[in-house]
């Protein structure tokens, strides 16, 4: 059985062990019409067996789907010919990928028969092994198969052999269900363990075949060139030094947008704009926020793009075709509703008082507004601002779309650059082995970036609850 | 910073009499007010113009995709005289005559269509000789035209050796040229002059028709503009989504169910909070090298699947949902927990059957905002290679696929002119189900409001 | 400061409920304010003044003069309209879209809500004092500078200087703070910030107060203090303070007038209204039986 047919028959399973366990416990009770001498409902009776059914089983069949393939490669590996499980390990994965091709692209009578016909050797043990691997496979999913309903039933049978009238059951759910919740909330570590794990475990793996410092400091960045065997450990093909200054380019520039007018709109719109204006606008902003990342991608590299070198050029600028400009520009537009809300609400956030103060001296409300309300909610804007900043930087599609390859390293906003996050992309889509420290790079690059951007989150959330704390 | 020290020996200054201070303050002020009125003036005008300036970027953004996307969305055909002669399908002329149904229908299916398609093309245009002409005739038909013949033929075998009328579609270059106001005759872009004569006499003898790209929704990818569509794409983000709605939507209510009712006060609790503020915080792309560490290479799950992609969007989108879920788990009346565990109902029982029912269209509108932040999700999808040239519309969660977002960036990077508004065309799609979804939300949170 | 015996609250018994529910309070005439609410050198003078916060009348016909160089305190129930009362002294309300003021409502004689009148100059004219201090977050010395500063008042820094320090003197403030000028104001103490606020207001050099309910939130001691500045203010400044406290209106007091619900029930000298009140509500309110 398939682990997606396991799984239904095994929620099948779960759905009767609901039932099973219900009657048992009427049975334990002595019919429906004694329920009431039962400690806990029969229906949380029925609800623990289902969870005693499905979870140890599930859990089984998760583990079990993803050690599968390296325990079957593993077997697979110690059939094969010593001269093949000698190979580097490169040409080994190669050979084994062919393998799997053959395996499930060919039916076993198939390959016995090719068996039986071929006489080139070579052929002949492809197909051997790939008839290993089909056996292999099918005596994985029996074992699976088996494995996930024996759990499942012996749990149920062990469970309900020790039902009586004051069995805990409701306790016990609730424990499960307990646990559950602890799991699922556990998830947000999971995943930021997970992140850390894979981004710094490669980077690791990258860092043993490039210095850090000359990671961190070098000046050229030509990774398609350092595929080569020879030209890894070369002349600094891996400085990050122009992906870090582009990204800072296209950030910069899209602050410069984003920043003016996004707070000018939060002060227009939460001290001079009428009610109506208002509940206008701001859905109209949250349209601009509701934008995915693609849209704007290539709304930059089709309109603005063009738009701007036209406009350079008619003006005697060379602008290139993938300016810094137009991405930063397009990346601005795509920040301004973020700014302007977080500004609002950091506006919004300095008591009334202060205002009332400033007004009730004759301050203009332009002069309350600068002199009184922005120096006041000074913290929150600038947590807001760095906020927007560390999405500036984690933004990707805008700027694979509109920004260059070439990493050049320029201040000039009408020359291309390329970033961090378009680095990753090109490094890592597309056919690739793994463990290249092309690929590699990518995971080094990845976690540069993740590092930016939660020390930027950090110290956002540390501003922002100072400032809170200012006035509550 | 300024600092201000006040010198002990001003100390004795004379006070000045209030009359005197009073008619100074007054003229002092009403000196400078002019210009601070003008000031307000010009800073409420900034401040307004920033405003206008945001609606004008929204404006120019939609309106720009709106007005590349339509051309999409009709499609030139061109009538032609087909001649199905046998000479030209390549069917022996003595065989086919005798045979059986069957049998024609066999060799009809092995059939030379291309050939009848440039024979009758040459036939309608007498005039055009020399292969290089010729070449730059046929290159006026898509490139699927032979696949309508040959569907049109199989659809009604008695049109065998007869001469019929059959529609098929323009090239994607002829389509383009003709949405362009170009004068008749006149040469375009990737169309000569020839090319545009002859077309100029097609469309004069009403043979030329614009009809709705019908086949836009309903066909896969293709590398020929003029046969691509979005049904693949569709697919795959409906099953992306699927996945992605059948894992994070419990485990974000479980989440934030544990957070707001049950977690106690300690150092995991704060550090699970912690972990779920900046994780809202991490770049898109960084769960996609989770994805395509972890999940891919470590658990060993198909690359391109709408699973995997699931499961890196679930991870994604779970912070936000946990957030929602919260906001409005914290919205139920304390008083209606009370009332429960007054009545003698465990935690558990008061958590499940009063505090969730009631928080329910909060938590849905949640999950719904972070659906559809998922839905426009594209860089992780990248990482996991969700970005490869698939045909086949996929059936399961483990099928490659690609989705909506990814094939806009695919198709933009095309270098076919069509390709632009088939393009905007998608993008106006994704922002309808974005629009729709946000209604959605927008309609359940003032219902839900309203009780 | 005239020390006046108020009449001792009574203790709410039977017979003092009994009493209050004879009076039947929607009998009681209120269409006329008795007393006398004119004033031989008025500052300020107000006539026929209605306030509506949108369809709801907050205030109902009210006249009366401010005494120059005097004291005179709003009292009354709260919510009986006396804050929006003061508040439309400096037009304050303006910044609140559904406030609509009708009437007339003059300073030395000059209509304050013409149409050619500048709000900005009213304020700079008419100063407010808030129910809770509030300093900006910025220093000690920038607080006291923001109104010169705004206002254009000085021509160099040395005036700056003399005009925070005569009016933190004023405040009596500058011996406590003269060292600490660069201090953030909302480090200050309750007391001392109120103070902050005053020379705040009087580094302006207005030419009346309006004081909010100054002291509400602060401590005996504090509240001492300011009451006792008010005292010395009343030389310079004209002031009218909003107060819920009946023993404060009476020490810092030479005018009462007291509100209710919206209208001006009684209005007088001080001493009269808390000795001999003439209107049923009037006694009813300062011998404690509701407010």
């Amino acid at each position: 059985m398939n682990s997606s047919i396991l799984f239904f028959v095994l929620l099948g399973l779960t759905l009767f062990s609901y039932w099973f366990g219900l009657q048992r416990s009427l049975k334990v009770a002595g019919g429906a019409w004694h329920k009431k001498e039962l400690t806990s409902l029969p229906q949380q009776f029925g609800l623990l067996t289902a969870m005693v059914c499905g979870l140890p089983a599930l859990i089984t069949l998760l583990i079990f789907n993803s050690g599968e393939h390296i325990v079957v490669e593993q077997l697979l590996t110690s059939t094969l010919p010593v001269n093949i499980q000698s190979l580097s390990n490169v040409d080994l994965v190669l050979y084994l990928n062919n393998i799997r091709s053959i395996a499930s692209s060919e039916t076993p009578a198939n390959i016995l028969q090719v068996l039986s016909q071929s006489s080139d050797l070579k052929n002949s043990s492809e197909y051997k092994a790939a008839f290993t691997l089909q056996e292999l496979n099918q005596q994985a999913a029996w074992l699976k198969t088996a494995l996930v309903l024996i759990i499942a039933c012996v749990s149920v049978a062990v469970l309900v052999r020790k039902f009586s009238l004051t069995y805990p059951a409701r306790q016990k759910s609730e424990r499960i269900i307990r646990a559950l919740l602890v799991a699922s909330s556990a998830v947000a570590i999971l995943t930021t363990v997970g992140i850390v794990i894979s981004v710094l475990f490669e980077s690791i793996q990258f860092f043993k075949s490039v210095s850090p410092l000359e990671f961190m400091f070098g000046t050229q960045w030509s990774p398609q060139t350092a595929m080569r065997v020879d030209q890894v450990a070369g002349s600094g093909a891996f400085g990050a030094i122009p992906l870090f200054a582009g990204t800072m380019l296209i950030t910069f520039i899209a602050m410069l947008l984003a920043v003016p007018v996004g707070l000018m709109i939060a002060i227009y719109l939460s001290q001079y704009a009428s009610a109506k204006l208002r509940a206008f606008a701001k859905p109209m902003l949250e349209v601009l926020a509701g934008i995915p990342t693609v849209v704007y991608g290539f709304f930059a590299a089709l309109t603005v793009a063009p738009v701007i070198r036209n406009m350079g050029e008619s003006i005697g600028l060379s602008v290139a075709s993938e300016s810094a400009l137009a991405a930063g520009l397009v990346m601005g537009t795509m920040i301004i509703p973020f700014v302007s809300s977080l500004s609002e609400d950091a506006i919004s956030a300095v008591p009334n008082a202060l205002k009332e103060a400033s007004y009730g001296m004759g301050a203009t409300k332009s002069e309350t507004v600068l002199k009184v309300l922005l120096p006041a909610a000074l913290p929150g804007i600038v947590g807001a601002i760095l906020l927007a900043v560390s999405r500036a930087i984690g933004e990707t599609m805008i700027v694979v779309m509109a920004a260059g390859m070439a990493a050049n390293l320029t201040a000039n906003p009408l020359d291309s650059v390329t970033t961090v996050t378009v680095q990753i992309v090109t490094l890592l889509t597309g056919d690739q082995e793994f463990d290249s420290p092309k690929t590699l790079a990518a995971f080094a690059l990845g976690l540069m970036l993740f590092i930016t951007t939660l020390g930027l989150n950090v110290l956002a959330l540390k501003v922002v609850r100072k400032y809170r704390e200012q006035y509550d | 910073m300024t600092k201000h020290n006040i010198t002990k020996s001003k100390k004795n200054l004379p006070v000045k009499e209030s009359n005197s201070t009073t008619f100074s303050t007054t003229e002092r002020v009403s000196l400078g007010l002019k210009k601070r009125h003008r000031k307000e003036k010009r800073f409420k005008r900034v401040g307004l113009s920033a405003v206008l300036f945001g609606f004008l970027l929204v404006v120019i953004l939609l309106g720009d995709i709106t007005s590349k996307a339509l051309p999409a969305f009709h499609q030139h055909w061109v009538k032609l005289d087909v001649n199905y002669q046998a000479s030209w399908l390549d069917i022996s002329e003595s065989s086919s005559l005798g045979l059986k149904n069957e049998a024609l229908t066999e060799q009809l299916n092995k059939a030379n269509y291309r050939n009848v398609l440039r024979k009758s093309l040459y036939e309608m245009f007498p005039e055009v000789s020399g292969r290089k002409d010729k070449r730059s005739l046929t290159k006026l038909l898509s490139s699927n035209a032979e696949f309508t013949l040959k569907d049109n033929l199989l659809a009604s075998p008695q049109l065998f050796d007869k001469k019929t009328q059959v529609w098929v579609r323009l090239d994607d270059d002829v389509d383009s040229y003709l949405k362009e106001e170009f004068a008749e005759g006149e040469a375009g872009l990737r169309i000569n002059q020839n090319q545009a004569q002859w077309l100029a006499k097609l469309t004069s003898s009403e043979n030329v028709e614009s009809r709705f790209n019908i086949s836009f929704f309903t066909s896969s990818d293709s590398r020929e503009p003029e046969l691509a569509g979005i049904k693949g794409a569709l697919m795959g983000t409906l099953l992306t989504m699927f996945v992605t709605l059948l894992l994070s939507f419990p485990l974000g209510v479980a989440g934030a169910l544990y957070l707001e009712e049950f977690a106690p006060k300690n150092r995991l609790t704060d550090f699970i909070e912690i972990n779920i503020n900046n994780l809202a915080a991490v770049p898109s792309i960084v769960f996609g090298l989770l994805g395509l560490a972890v999940i891919i290479n470590l658990f060993g799950l198909p690359r391109s699947a709408p699973l995997v992609g699931g499961i890196v969007l679930t991870l994604m989108t779970l912070p936000t949902i946990i957030i929602a879920s919260r906001a409005a788990i914290k919205a139920v009346p304390p008083s209606i927990r009370e009332a429960a565990t007054g009545l003698g109902a465990s935690k558990m029982q008061v958590t499940f059957s009063h505090v969730l029912p009631q928080a329910m269209p909060g938590i849905i509108t949640g999950a719904i905002i972070g659906v559809a932040q998922a839905l426009g999700e594209t860089a992780p999808l990248l990482m996991i290679g969700m970005v490869a040239f698939i045909v086949d519309v996929p059936t399961s969660i483990v099928d490659s696929a690609t989705v909506l977002p990814v094939q806009i960036f695919l198709w933009a990077d095309s270098p076919e002119r069509a390709f632009l508004a088939k393009t905007s065309a998608a993008i106006l799609v994704l922002l309808t189900l974005l629009l729709i979804i946000n209604l959605t939300a927008t309609m359940l949170r003032s219902k839900f409001e309203k009780r | 400061m005239n020390a006046i015996k108020i009449p001792k609250p009574g203790h709410v018994n039977e017979a003092t409920q009994t009493d209050l529910s004879q009076t039947d309070l929607s009998k009681i005439e209120l269409s006329q304010t008795v007393g006398n609410i004119y004033a031989d050198n008025a500052k300020m003078s107000i006539r026929n003044a209605d306030i509506y916060y949108g369809d709801k009348q907050a205030i109902d016909n009210i006249s009366l003069d401010l005494a120059k160089n005097q004291v005179t305190a709003l009292i009354g129930p709260s919510g009986c309209g006396k804050s929006t009362f003061l508040r439309s002294l400096n037009r304050m309300n303006d910044t609140i879209d559904i406030c609509k003021i009708t009437g007339q409502f003059t300073l030395d004689g000059e209509d304050i809500y013409a149409k050619n009148l500048d709000p900005v100059l009213l304020r700079a004219r008419v100063g407010m004092v808030f129910q809770k201090p509030n300093p900006f977050p910025k220093s000690i010395y920038e607080n006291v500078a923001y109104g010169a500063r705004i206002h254009g008042l000085t021509n160099n820094k040395a005036e700056l200087d003399e005009i925070v320090e005569t009016s933190l003197q004023k405040a009596g403030l500058f011996n406590e703070v003269k060292d600490r000028l660069n201090d953030p104001g909302t480090g200050l103490s309750g007391g001392q910030q109120q103070r902050l606020c005053i020379a705040r207001t009087i580094a302006v050099s207005p030419e009346v107060i309006l004081m909010d309910e100054p002291a509400s939130a602060l401590d005996p001691i504090a509240t001492a203090i300011i009451e006792e500045l008010i005292d010395e203010l009343k030389e310079k400044y004209t002031i009218a303070i909003v107060t819920h406290s009946m023993q404060q209106a009476a020490r810092v007091s030479q005018h009462t007038a007291y509100f209710h619900m919206g209208k001006l029930v009684e209005m007088g000298k001080t001493e009269d209204i808390f000795t001999r009140p003439s209107h049923k509500l009037t006694e009813n309110y300062i011998t404690g039986r509701f407010g």
